[in-house]
């Protein structure tokens, strides 16, 4: 059993190419992440604007994005721009597809932060001579954050592990080049390897997120 | 033909979505009962774990949390992956659909039990006590004291989690599972056109979009009292 699923020679042998995979996952997370950050920012101060002109299509967009599978997004700018004469690599339409998938998620937990912040709080700095701007970016942001971090945290855990979908469509991340080790040696250890960097990887950060969430909800009743 | 007739004819080619229609549509149908079977396994198991975490046996407490730990940090398609080309070696073959319904409900079992979990310590201690005084046994207190008041906190979370991760059923795809996407993506590859994956995509809408919206609502219902 161990021979088959945790063959130290093929681990040896097949060290190279799980590696990196594992750098190209940590490079794709570090664009995913901030771009899904980027974009969920966005939306949630769109959010903040009060006219249902604004409010209405960005409800629509966000709930398009979150009952739309990262996968199928995936799969339709991969695979149907090109009949659009628009051929783009891998790389660039898992970027595009976490961008829009992520961003909607992102945006919602900054809605709910900056919802969090009571309104009599940008009155006061829009008093003392702040402009819009500034009180969201100096008093409402700050204090947002903090009040959703744990949500945040938990959100990029999902766009981390989301990353494997790059497999999909030929990105040389982790699962992808575990599945060519695989296919090369005959023999399932480079996945196994895969997966128990995957979790050696993201288990401190699940630890901390249950610790985090166990006390939110205990706090809130 | 102008710009715009060419765009409609490629991408949506009345002749070719009719004719892979009845695929899509079947392929509705195994995304809608690998989505059940998820839902209600990953959750009754969920349910169950942290019922069992309530009887508060530490060794198994550990076991438990370790597993839930596991479930969350491994990508959900490396685990189908896993189940559908490493378990072969040990002369175990599910099939992709297998492979898809237990990796998901595994996934969906780790994180909604530490979503009950969360729900049954917000109940406060004095409660249990009060009610073991009061004659019920642990098994009574459980269901009618605890469990009702629990339960109605997890569900803003339960309901977000629990679409999240049947949206995975899209990655039964990967290990050859007839649904939505895959049907949608071999119907690209025969008729050379796109436009079954535009249905494909409209048929997701049309499954989880009203979910989504029914879930906002009763995020609003029962959203955590400030």
């Amino acid at each position: 059993m161990i021979q088959t699923f945790f063959n130290v020679e093929i681990i040896a042998a097949a060290w190279p190419i799980v590696l990196s995979g594992l750098l190209n996952t940590v490079l794709l997370s570090l664009i995913v992440v901030p771009l899904g950050l980027f974009g969920g920012l966005i939306l949630a101060l769109l959010a903040s604007v009060k006219s249902p002109w604004v409010r209405w299509p960005l409800m629509a967009w966000v709930d398009f994005f979150r009952a739309f599978p990262p996968l199928v997004l995936l799969i339709l700018l991969f695979a149907g721009l090109p009949f659009a004469g628009l051929e783009l690599g891998g790389f660039a339409c898992v970027a595009i597809a976490f961008f829009l998938n992520t961003g909607s998620y992102y945006g919602e937990i900054f809605r709910a932060g900056i919802e969090s912040v009571p309104q009599g709080q940008v009155e006061a700095g829009r008093s003392t001579g702040l402009s819009r701007l500034q009180a969201m970016g100096y008093i409402v942001l700050p204090q947002a954050v903090r009040n959703v971090l744990p949500d945040l945290l938990s959100n990029t855990l999902e766009v981390v592990k989301l990353t494997s979908l790059g497999s999909v469509v030929a990105v040389p991340e982790l699962l992808y080049q575990a599945r060519q080790a695989q296919s090369l040696t005959y023999n399932p250890t480079p996945i196994v390897v895969a997966a128990v960097i995957y979790f050696l990887m993201l288990w401190p950060l699940v630890r901390l997120l249950s610790r985090l969430e166990n006390r939110a909800l205990a706090g809130r009743r | 033909m102008t710009t715009w007739e060419r765009f409609l004819d490629t991408f949506f080619n009345g002749k070719v979505m009719l004719k892979y229609l009845p695929d899509i549509l079947s392929g509705m149908v195994v995304t809608i009962e690998l989505a059940l079977l998820i839902v209600f396994s990953g959750l009754a198991a969920g349910l169950a774990l942290a019922l069992i975490r309530s009887l508060a046996i530490r060794p198994l407490n550990w076991l438990i949390i370790f597993i839930v730990d596991l479930f969350r940090s491994l990508p959900p398609l490396v685990i189908i992956v896993l189940m559908y080309f490493g378990l072969p070696y040990a002369e175990v073959s599910p099939s992709g659909f297998v492979s898809t319904w237990l990796s998901l409900a595994l996934v969906l079992m780790a994180f909604s039990e530490e979503i009950f979990w969360a729900g049954i310590t917000s109940v406060h201690k004095g409660q249990w006590e009060a009610s073991r005084s009061t004659g019920l046994s642990f098994g009574q207190t459980l269901m009618n004291v605890v469990l009702p008041q629990a339960l109605r906190l997890t569900i803003p979370p339960l309901t977000n989690r629990t679409i999240a991760i049947t949206k995975g059923t899209a990655l039964g795809t990967v290990v050859a599972v007839t649904e939505i996407l895959g049907e949608a993506s071999s119907a690209v590859s025969n008729s050379y056109n796109p436009s079954p994956l535009m249905m494909g995509a409209a048929a997701y809408l049309v499954l989880f979009l009203p979910v989504v919206v029914l879930a906002r609502r009763l995020e609003k219902r029962f959203a955590w009292k400030r």
